[in-house]
């Protein structure tokens, strides 16, 4: 009788354990496999099927994509798991936390074949070529435009106009600790202002009742008026803190596409984000996350990831798709900063500007 | 002689079957929840080898953290005390009135409990928030109000009270009452010393249900509150996931312990209190039709709450999703165009039905001999103690799991960490407890003689199970297996972090079109978010038909 109890526990272990197995056995696939290179990056990550294909053939590598939840939380989950990686390659660290990923020894060096092509502007690192540019972006106010031609009023150009009291209450933006686009907005300002200066800023913004979301998903689907998902739920902003890309992208998903972008974009308020790629430190395939690096800088993917995933190219020579020269032309003189000096200040940053504005 | 010899025999038996039956569901819980969240609290706490315990001190003396806790309290306080007031009448009027479409009704106030947060939150902003139905229709707005999650949370709920209250309330013999009043009582005296001190001890264990699911909540409040408002679960987020202040979150997932550790021992109490002998009946009996315009009236106004806080928020989403011409949004989700994903999203609900199945075959078999364990009333204080403990799943930071996973899954024998069954093992954490408060009191309620005199007629432990027990459980596994089903559908928290992302989960892929820009995907977001609710609501309909009136408390 006792043997039959231990094989009624057995059973009931034993269907774990195969499923366990079954698991285990699926996953290695993808594990330690030569022919297999892994890219961690976050949910804006997207690629056309047969540029993949392309890589795949020539490199005799298969790719798997693991999109790992927003931009800030795939890095800090990356970091957390870094020891053991869950690849090879890590996409998508910008600019405003790529000290965060440096600091805490996420990636290895590799100077990826064609880097000479990156565009200066976007090259950081350069002793010892730990990341690579990918892509880069402009974090903008973006404006509803047929409010503004409703209104009978000029859309806002800058930071200054911002503030002005024909803008009150017009604006929503996003949680700087929460959401990247809302941590570009912040240092925007930082970098127009200064250190001395924008908190200043903040507070007349306040006082001109700017209101602050969590996610860039809430601001601009839920509460902004120009764009599709905020006109279905009645959205009442006219100005929000997106991208420069987000007008084309409001063309490319509208079904029918619309002859002229529905928005447009606040040219004088925008910081430009730029996306980095590295090998990551512990990666079981490096040599085929090299080759993966490689192919991030390559022509072909750097012409096409536009369409994919609303970014510019940072490449020399990569041609942009004409419904961004049309409905989203990168901004002319945005706001910069050197990630040392974002390292050194982001999370104070973070912190005043969330007990000045939040509370 | 024999007998009694027999019988000391039988005893020890038991003891150590027991013991053997619940070294599986402890085996589990040690290796797929305690380790885990004990890998990614010392992470947090634990540096060059050394614990730094003095960050406890630390981190809740800042201001900014004992904001949180405070607002954590009153809210959850706020929404159960608004979730009692609402779903008390409901409870009343699903035990005692018949009318027509009752049980399709029941199951349908049931379907909020399961849907995922990410949907609910987007449904009330919807629903209140600028532009919504009570905007339109009285100007009101809600969305930058606590508010909004008070009244979502009670949306959640409101099925945890009408089920854990109104299914004890069936049962309970409405001649107590009826005799009472015959002795001059007037109703209100009648129910208060009669109906009430029977039903008391279900309405705490609901309250308490109600306390911890919102004192822990995440998906409403992270969606509905806003940057301004937080609770503890959101806050752990915040600091792991944004923030990145490992130690602080650490913190703050101790503090969430011992608070959620604090509520499930007074449940578990609450839950022995009302083992205490009830005369119970047939609850098909008990019901009967309104008579009176205060019956009338009563069933009115439950229907009339039902339609406004529970049906209106998905009906919105329905029509969100209907909203381009021929189904448009239903037809894309066919493509993979849209780049969001590398397959297309509706493979996400032929992943979520599979994950789901998955989880609910692991959680009806560790749940299944837990409660088997745990049956015997005489078990002893190590026992009962473990049945609070199954339930720690519920509260514990899904934020807390799903990077535990991925931290301690990690190396050989237990590299999970790129398996497919990580997420199965997570979400059927969450489904346990749910088998286990289904089976348990039905076991419970299975007379102890029968097992015993098979016993002594030389029926193996096995047999006996299968033979007396197992004829009476049936259904209540079917619904302990469907319950863990529909939980295992609506899991986001952790299956977020974990779910392979050539294999989105429903809400998973729903959160991830709703994050993208364009009319498109954010009608492929609300036409997924309406599958996902069909296939809940058909799964709970189902179960509604299987059910029987001592079948637990959810």
């Amino acid at each position: 009788m006792n043997i039959r109890r231990l094989t009624a526990v057995a059973v009931g272990l034993g269907m774990v354990g195969t499923l366990a197995a079954c698991g285990s056995s699926d996953g290695s696939q993808g594990a330690g496999d030569s022919k297999t290179v892994t890219l961690v990056s976050h949910d804006s990550w997207a690629a056309s099927k047969d540029v993949i294909a392309a890589f795949e053939k020539q490199s005799g590598y298969k790719v798997r994509v693991l999109k790992d939840g927003d931009a800030g939380q795939a890095v800090n989950k990356a970091i957390l798991t870094k020891d053991n990686p869950q690849g090879d390659v890590f996409f998508g660290v910008d600019n405003t936390l790529l000290s965060r990923a440096l600091d805490n020894g996420l990636f290895q060096p590799y100077e990826a074949k064609g880097s000479e092509r990156i565009k200066a502007a976007y090259r950081v690192d350069q002793e010892q070529h730990r990341v690579t540019p990918i892509d880069t972006g402009d974090i903008c106010v973006n404006y509803d435009k047929k409010y503004f031609a409703d209104h009978k009023l000029e859309p806002p150009r800058s930071f200054d106009d911002l503030v002005k009291p024909q803008y009150k209450n017009l604006l929503v933006t996003e949680n700087a600790s929460a959401s990247s686009p809302g941590l570009g907005f912040l240092l925007g300002t930082a970098a127009k202002y200064g250190d001395d200066g924008w908190a200043g800023y903040w507070k007349r913004l306040k006082a001109n009742g700017v209101k602050v979301v969590d996610g860039w998903e809430q601001a601009y689907n839920e509460e902004f008026s120009g764009s599709a998902g905020g006109k279905k739920a009645k959205g009442d902003r006219p100005l929000v803190v997106s991208y420069a890309s987000s007008p084309p992208a409001e063309v490319v998903f509208a079904d029918p596409k619309p002859a002229t972008a529905p928005t447009g974009v606040a040219e004088g308020t925008c910081f430009r984000q730029v996306e980095y790629a590295g090998l990551l430190s512990n990666a079981k395939n490096a040599k085929g996350g090299k080759a993966l690096l490689d192919f991030l800088v390559s022509e072909r993917f750097q012409q096409d990831m536009p369409l994919n995933m609303f970014v510019y190219p940072v490449t020399e020579g990569a041609q942009v798709p004409p419904e961004f020269v049309k409905y989203g032309p990168q901004a002319k003189d945005p706001e910069t900063m050197d990630p040392a000096k974002i390292a050194d200040h982001r999370d104070q940053w973070v912190k005043s500007w969330t007990s000045l504005v939040l509370k | 002689m024999d007998l009694t010899r027999t019988e000391v025999a039988l005893r020890r038996r038991g003891a150590a079957a027991r013991f053997g039956l619940l070294a599986v569901p402890v085996a589990f819980f040690g290796v797929f929840f305690a380790y885990p969240v004990a890998a990614i609290v010392a992470r947090g706490l634990k540096a060059d080898g050394a614990w730094h315990l003095g960050r406890i001190g630390e981190v809740l003396a800042q201001s900014d953290v004992r904001h949180v806790l405070w607002f954590t309290t009153w809210q959850a306080l706020v929404s159960t005390a608004l979730t009692l007031l609402v779903a008390l009448p409901g409870a009343y009027v699903f035990a005692r009135l018949d009318f027509p479409g009752k049980h399709v009704l029941r199951a349908v106030v049931t379907v909020p409990f399961v849907l995922p947060t990410v949907v609910v939150g987007t449904a009330f902003l919807a629903l209140v928030g600028r532009g919504g139905l009570l905007d339109e229709l009285w100007g009101v707005r809600l969305d930058t109000t606590v508010w909004a999650i008070l009244l979502a949370h009670v949306f959640f709920n409101y099925a945890v009270v009408v089920r854990t209250v109104g299914g004890l309330w069936a049962q309970l013999d409405p001649r107590q009452e009826e005799a009472a009043r015959m002795l001059g009582a007037s109703p209100l005296k009648a129910w208060r010393q009669v109906t009430l001190p029977a039903l008391a001890p279900a309405v705490a264990a609901a309250a308490l249900m109600v306390f911890l699911f919102t004192f822990t909540s995440f998906g409403v409040v992270q969606i509905l509150g806003g940057p301004t408002f937080s609770t503890l679960e959101v806050e752990i987020y915040r600091q792991t996931s944004e923030i990145f202040d490992l130690s602080t979150a650490a913190v703050l997932t101790l503090v969430q312990f011992v608070a959620v550790g604090a509520v499930l021992a007074l449940h578990a109490w609450t839950v022995r209190r009302r083992e205490t002998a009830l005369r119970l009946v047939d609850a098909a009996g008990t019901a009967r039709r309104p008579r009176g315009a205060g019956q009338g009236a009563l069933l009115g106004g439950v229907l009339a709450t039902v339609v406004v806080l529970l049906l209106l928020p998905p009906a919105v989403l329905v029509q969100r999703s209907l909203a381009a011409p021929g189904f448009g949004y239903y037809r894309a989700l066919t493509s993979d165009d849209g780049g969001v994903f590398l397959v297309p999203p509706i493979e996400a609900v032929g992943n979520s039905l599979s994950y789901a199945v998955a989880a609910t075959a692991i959680a009806v078999v560790i749940g299944s001999l837990a409660a088997v364990a745990l049956t015997r009333r005489d078990a002893g204080r190590f026992v009962r103690g473990f049945d609070a403990l199954l339930m720690l799943p519920l509260g514990v930071s899904a934020v807390t799991v799903g990077f535990g996973f991925l931290i301690a899954l990690d190396e050989p024998p237990l590299d999970l960490r790129s398996s497919w069954i990580l997420v199965p093992l997570a979400q059927a954490l969450v489904g346990v407890p749910f088998v286990v408060r289904t089976m348990l009191p039905v076991l419970r309620a299975v007379d102890a003689r029968l097992r015993e005199a098979a016993s002594v007629l030389g029926a193996s432990p096995w047999r006996v199970w299968r033979e007396v027990d197992l004829p009476m459980v049936r259904r209540a596994l079917l619904i302990a297996a469907g319950f863990a089903f529909a939980v295992s559908l609506g899991e986001f928290g952790a299956t977020v972090f974990i779910a392979r992302p050539d294999n989105p989960t429903l809400p998973v892929a729903v959160a991830r079109l709703l994050g993208r820009p364009g009319d498109l995907n954010y009608g492929q977001a609300m036409a997924l978010s309406t599958i996902l609710m069909v296939v809940c609501a058909v799964a709970l309909l189902v179960l509604e038909r299987l059910r029987t009136d001592r079948t637990g408390e959810f």
